[in-house]
């Protein structure tokens, strides 16, 4: 435990914040998620500079997806406090939050399959659509403006994530890495300041995991973006994160360079030493 | 988008269909046209309104509303105390029954759609039961023996503007942001919410829509029949405007209208089976879900054939 707190309060002050007076992009304070008696996420203590990729790693179960779900507010934590940009954003209702600039992808696709590949990107564009209910009843020119604009913007993403092509195509139809690719691009079109990705690499040979990992690099670069990163595949998460966070059982037992991370006996222990490194 | 031609054929069809529906009812008022047809026209533009509208809600947000009736009855209800007691014109008695339902649907969506989770089914058939049976226990409008002496106010073009205008109205929104985000919200609602979609109250926004519509059939319905009583709203009623949506095709407006129109001639046309009758519709439900789920508008043409042909294996393609 004394171990555990010498490690984050080295770990934050180690990448030295861009603009040391502007508050932290995501912090976390103390957050705890239990499920009646089980105790999902204990303490979770994070703070994540703007610009910055961290790693969210563990064996399966530790709680990453559950740190990801308390974040973006899919549930209300059960103790502790979360702020964005400084902002307090603990208990907001998960659209708030995506509106306020958090996206995220999930571990298992959810993709709207039933609808096409472009509006999928037009739905997480929706909340900023522009028009009311009275310019979508008597078709105004705003709502014909709007229409087009956000239909040219949505193009225009698919066409960067090489997926212009198939925009027509209902989303279920798409190859699997195309559907993650399109859950990336989907989550966007939000146009989020914080991207939260669960397990992009999820399901993929080496060779696609290494372009995702070149598109993950590129968008952060393209967008301007500050990404959280659940991964299992270790070469991605050594090759693109400086920094990683390790959970084991709901508890953080290491954080710091991804180097050091993967000498750590503890992590050895809890985490690389059962799991399969790829 | 529209293109010019789009725009001509459609603008040709309302036109079309408009001055048809003119033609029918000055017929019918020179006598040249049977009231008995007049009616069952007039029975099926209600029907549309009903099925179309809670097509929005089963259909496009993929929720399962099964207590339409309750809306029905509120509409048919309220515009019958402003004509009936309070002897106010019908338009005004119209509008009443419209927004008093959509009041009511936005009290039963608000329990319904606080959490995720299929709520709507248990409510809607809950407020179905309690309208009816509050109508039947409140002796000012009629309770159990019903509520006579509606005037004679709907009429053809009644029923045909408003049918009209719901259907505008449903067409625009679905074929928007919001229908959008409604289906949306039918594919995945945790995945919408987290695309900046406000869930509940889209969800809500689609029930109101759909209950004001209701609301409006029902004072319509009232004032076509001129006669109205609790049974004619209770579960069997919402049941029947189920088959529709079923039979037109799950979250297809085009679908409802072919749903509605089949169903209510069909219904007309097996009058003669007396008792029998009631159980034509659960039937035709439970052909539907094992023949063809997806309903009429469901089916691609190649598939037509397949209502017709005993089921074969197909063979392995090469």
């Amino acid at each position: 435990m004394a171990g555990m707190a010498a490690d984050r309060a080295a770990g934050p002050g180690a990448g030295a914040p861009p603009h040391p007076a502007a508050p932290p992009l995501l912090e976390a304070r103390g957050v705890t998620m239990a499920f009646g008696g089980l105790r999902a996420v204990e303490d979770f203590n994070l703070t994540v500079q703007r610009g910055e990729l961290v790693g969210l790693i563990g064996p399966n179960g530790a709680g990453k997806t559950t740190v990801f779900n308390v974040l973006t507010g899919v549930y209300r934590p059960t103790a502790g406090r979360i702020f964005l940009g400084g902002v307090e954003i603990t208990g907001l209702p998960a659209s708030a939050i995506t509106r306020m600039g958090v996206a995220r992808t999930f571990q298992n696709i959810r993709l709207f399959g039933g609808m096409t590949v472009l509006e999928n990107l037009l739905v997480a564009m929706g909340f900023r659509a522009g028009y009311g209910l009275w310019d979508a009843l008597v078709r105004s020119r705003r709502f014909r403006e709007r229409e087009a604009a956000l239909r040219r913007q949505a193009l225009e993403l698919l066409d960067l994530f090489r997926l212009a092509d198939k925009a027509e195509r209902p989303a279920r139809s798409l190859a699997y890495g195309e559907q993650r690719r399109l859950e990336i691009a989907r989550a966007l079109a939000t146009r989020p300041r914080l991207l939260l990705l669960d397990e992009p690499a999820a399901g993929m040979n080496p060779q696609e995991g290494e372009e995702l990992m070149q598109l993950i690099r590129w968008v952060r670069e393209q967008f301007d973006l500050t990404i959280l990163l659940i991964e299992h595949h270790m070469p991605i998460v050594m090759g693109i994160c400086q920094r990683v966070l390790v959970l084991d059982f709901g508890r953080t037992i290491a954080e710091g360079d991804p180097r050091a991370i993967q000498s750590d006996p503890r992590v050895i222990e809890a985490y690389l030493g059962q799991q399969e490194v790829s | 988008m529209n293109t010019p031609v789009k725009r001509w054929q459609s603008l040709l069809l309302w036109g079309g269909l408009t001055l048809a529906v003119v033609a029918v009812h000055l017929l019918g008022r020179a006598g040249l046209v049977s009231g008995y047809l007049l009616q069952i026209l007039q029975l099926i533009g209600i029907n549309i309104m009903l099925t179309a509208s809670l097509n929005l809600v089963n259909g496009y947000l993929g929720e399962f509303a099964i207590g339409h009736a309750g809306f029905m009855a509120v509409g048919a209800y309220v515009s019958a105390l402003f004509t009936v007691k309070w002897h106010l014109p019908f338009p005004l008695a119209l509008l009443a029954g419209a927004v008093a339902a959509g009041f009511f649907a936005w009290l039963v969506g608000i329990p319904a759609f606080t959490t995720f989770g299929d709520y709507l089914a248990i409510i809607t058939l809950g407020f179905n039961m309690i309208v009816v049976n509050l109508i039947n226990n409140i002796d000012y409008l009629g309770g159990p023996r019903g509520l006579p002496g509606l005037p004679r106010a709907t009429n053809l073009l009644w029923v045909y503007a408003l049918t009209a205008l719901s259907l505008l109205v449903l067409r625009n929104l679905v074929r928007s942001n919001y229908g959008r985000l409604w289906v949306a919200i039918r594919e995945s609602d945790i995945a919408a919410e987290l695309m900046g979609a406000e869930v509940r109250r889209l969800k809500l926004l689609a029930l109101v829509i759909a209950g004001t519509i209701a609301g409006a059939a029902g004072a319509l319905w009232g004032h076509l029949l001129q006669y109205i009583h609790p049974r004619s709203f209770d579960y069997i009623k919402s049941t029947e405007m189920l088959v529709m949506v079923y039979l037109g095709g799950m979250g297809s407006l085009a679908g409802s209208v072919l749903g509605a129109t089949l169903y209510t001639a069909l219904m007309e046309m097996l009058r003669g089976l007396k008792e029998w009758r009631p159980v034509v519709g659960p039937l035709i439900l439970i052909l539907i879900m094992l023949r063809m789920p997806r309903g009429l508008m469901g089916l691609r043409p190649p598939d037509l054939g397949r209502l017709l042909r005993p089921r074969r294996e197909k063979g392995v393609a090469t």
